[in-house]
């Protein structure tokens, strides 16, 4: 269903933490950006289509007055805005925002990090962008950070802090940026597996909290109502945003899931885990029976491989990217891109014009 | 990233390395009654053995440096590390060159990155943990003093990580993959029982048992508003899983299931590096940075000053023969230091003895407390010997 495409090459090998692959798509210039984090570095690489030209770049996470002090950088992740795209960096120390080439830093928010370190570690991971004008970070104590994002410029605000969570956030997603209206358009999801569900707007309204089973869930998307949810045990649920109501679990892994990924235009989720394995699935939403369907499409193996970070380069899911703890070679990201093939859905998908 | 990873990463690597040095000193072991024969060559006799062990093991666990250690605080750069354990490794009558160092370290991490690897939950790094100290205590069981004081540690273990939760131990998990990033250095015997490649990569089965906890992937079960289940489905999982072990035990006795942590070694499994084939994936390895570094001082911290600070007695004559070689012979040692790649040193940091040890205020106050007779003897130590010191300049 997929082949194998040829990698791209970083600096340095992806470090072993949550939804560690940021992707972010610029079709007017025929571009792809990849984010890749290794321990306090940041690499990005900038790919044209034609797979002809690569440039890279590293980005610290470091107080922008402060020389020498470094942190450990835990997730970087793009937040596509209608009105503007940024690279935010989350690490111990705080919250960095970048214009979306990791030119300039445009915003830098200092998290409350103790004299000498204490049991709970201090760092802020999750990263979102949510519905015209926020960016939503989570941070260890369980907190909320929503940013008030201008159209341009660097003048972001902290608008709320959310406090829902009693456990450290571990990742978020939204949907309906920008475009159509949405009952719910953020879920967050912290170590323990509880979910919330959220309504953006001038002050957060918490809708739904749909409680864990004392397991981590490590990675969260949220799709036509419908949230998608990764655990350490390597299972995956869906669950109705709004009600909670279960709706599929499905043993997907051996290992705890890192990544997952959904290409909202056609519904295909890729999970990615520490068992080397990357599985494509197709999600079916049937509204008038408020029923869902979950299809295993395709399973793709990384040998001898942790992957810590899985995303779709595109909408429609023609084509996706993984990176590995550790890899050696290659370093990068690895490409895989859909064959023209009859899918067990029963349509045929031509190969897209956008590979890595 | 957490700051509760440094205990775990101390008991395990030095575990390893009593593993590593226990079945060396046995490969040098010589039968006592041919060991009065031989006055010449370097004897190694069982009680000279045990004392070793026994040393290192009291400077492991002495309770000053264990509540140094259990404080929260970040891990130690690479360089601080291996300074501890160069420390820790000297604190007995045994002697070993910096060759056989750098390879007795290298064996130890490679060893303990296997095990976080190839760990299935995070908290079987705990599992792990006591499958190092169950071994500890069994090399101590005729010493009652330094049993207790393992014991201790036991407790002390199990008060701090029995009540983490799974998504705080994958923190642990990945704060020490972090560590352990970029690490390929081929192991003889791991590459001989097929679990590392021969790039220095380990071997990650999609096949075995599944996590405690964990289902066999291949089921999708669809649910109705009402929580019924309306269908099931299976699909192919593209491995070889069957359901998990029981699970391991977290008390001081018990069996801990995993085999990870336990002892790989034995006389007839000699250990071995290759050198050789890493030099290929030099780019890939991350170079110690030779730049001064500010905040290098702290670095050379407390735990290895209060280290260097116990006192061991030393026999009559410290040069002659208690030397450890980790290679087959002294020819090897020499050639392994003269072609080990650059970006492989640990550029261990050389602590001396100094005059100046009273501009430091706080190293002054630590060896009045664990200085035993009351005065050191900076002159008469050799090269060899670490006392409490300022390091000079970084």
């Amino acid at each position: 269903m997929y082949h194998k495409e040829k990698s791209i090459q970083i600096k340095n090998s992806a470090s072993a933490l949550y939804n560690n692959l940021g992707v972010l798509r610029i079709a007017p210039r025929r571009l792809t950006y990849f984010t890749v984090v290794h321990a306090n570095v940041v690499n990005m690489i900038s790919a044209s289509w034609d797979g002809l030209n690569y440039s890279h770049r590293q980005l610290q996470s470091k107080e922008p007055n402060v020389a020498t002090s470094t942190s450990l950088i835990m997730q970087a992740a793009f937040c596509a805005l209608p009105s503007r795209d940024l690279l935010v960096v989350t690490s111990q120390k705080g919250i960095q925002m970048y214009e979306s080439d990791g030119s300039i830093m445009v915003y830098w928010h200092a998290l409350d990090t103790p004299e000498t370190p204490t049991e709970q570690a201090v760092f802020a991971r999750g990263i979102s962008a949510v519905w015209e004008n926020y960016i939503c970070v989570g941070v260890s104590s369980g907190a909320i950070l929503v940013f008030d994002v201008p159209s341009k410029g660097s003048n972001i605000t902290l608008s709320e802090v959310l406090e829902e969570h009693k456990e450290s956030i571990t990742d978020m997603a939204s949907e309906c940026s920008g475009s159509q209206e949405c009952i719910a358009n953020l879920v967050t999801a912290d170590d323990e597996g509880n979910l919330c569900v959220w309504k953006s707007g001038e002050e957060f309204q918490l809708l739904n909290k749909i409680p864990g089973f004392d397991m981590s869930c490590s990675s969260v998307k949220l799709w036509k109502g419908t949230v998608v949810a990764g655990y350490g045990t390597g299972q995956i649920r869906l669950y109705e945003a709004v009600t909670g109501i279960l709706h599929a679990e499905v043993n997907a892994h051996a290992r705890w899931i890192y990544s997952l990924d959904i290409a909202p235009f056609s519904g295909l989720l890729l999970s990615a885990a520490e068992d080397s394995l990357v599985r494509v699935w197709h999600l079916t939403m049937t509204p008038e029976t408020n029923s869902v369907e979950v299809a295993h499409l395709h399973n793709e193996c990384v040998t001898d491989t942790q992957i810590c970070g899985a995303k779709f380069c595109d909408g429609d899911g023609y084509a996706f990217a993984v990176t590995g703890y550790d890899l050696t070679d290659p370093l990068g990201p690895v490409g895989w891109e859909m064959e023209p093939l009859l899918t067990s859905c029963g349509y045929s998908i031509g190969l897209g014009s956008g590979t890595l | 990233m957490s700051s509760r990873t440094l205990p775990l990463l101390f008991i395990n690597l030095g575990g390893e390395m009593l593993y590593i040095l226990d079945q060396r000193l046995r490969a040098q072991n010589i039968p006592a009654d041919k060991a009065k024969k031989v006055s010449t060559i370097a004897a190694w006799i069982e009680e000279d053995r045990k004392r070793v062990m026994n040393d290192i093991i009291t400077t492991m666990f002495n309770k000053k440096f264990l509540e140094e250690l259990f404080k929260p605080q970040e891990l130690y750069s690479k360089k601080a590390l291996r300074t501890v354990f160069d420390r820790l490794a000297h604190a007995s009558i045994m002697r070993l060159n910096q060759a056989s160092m750098d390879k007795l370290y290298d064996l130890m991490t490679m060893a303990f990155k296997y095990q976080v690897l190839l760990c299935p939950r995070p908290k079987d790094i705990l599992l792990v943990s006591f499958n190092h100290m169950d071994a500890i205590k069994d090399f101590v069981k005729d010493t009652p003093s330094i049993l207790s004081q393992v014991d201790e540690t036991y407790r002390q273990l199990i008060e701090m990580y029995t009540p983490l939760s799974s998504g705080e131990f994958q923190l642990i998990r990945q704060t020490l993959l972090i560590f352990f990033q970029d690490m390929h250095i081929r192991v003889s015997i791991f590459l001989k029982d097929k679990v590392q490649n021969s790039n220095g990569r380990f071997v990650l089965p999609t096949s075995g048992s599944v996590p405690h906890g964990t289902q066999v992937p291949g089921l999708i079960r669809i649910f109705s508003c009402t929580g019924e289940e309306l269908t099931r489905q299976q699909f192919n999982n593209g491995g070889n899983y069957n359901a998990a072990l029981r699970e391991g035990s977290f008390e001081i006795f018990g069996d801990r299931v995993t085999k990870l942590g336990t002892n790989m070694y034995s006389v007839s499994r000699p250990v071995e590096t290759h050198m050789s084939g890493t030099s290929k994936n030099s780019a890939q390895h991350t170079k110690v940075s030779a730049a001064p570094n500010p905040l290098a001082k702290e670095e050379l911290n407390l735990l290895a000053r209060l280290m260097g600070g116990l006192e061991v007695e030393k026999p009559g004559n410290t040069d002659s023969g208690f030397r450890v070689n980790l290679f087959a012979t002294d020819e090897e040692e020499e050639e392994a230091l003269i072609s080990r790649p650059d970006e492989l040193s640990y550029g261990v940091i050389n602590i001396q003895a100094t005059k100046d040890q009273q501009a430091n205020a706080e190293l002054a106050k630590i060896m009045g407390e664990f200085t035993e007779s009351g005065d050191q003897s900076p002159g008469a130590s050799s090269k060899g010997d670490d006392l409490l010191a300022m390091m000079d300049g970084l």
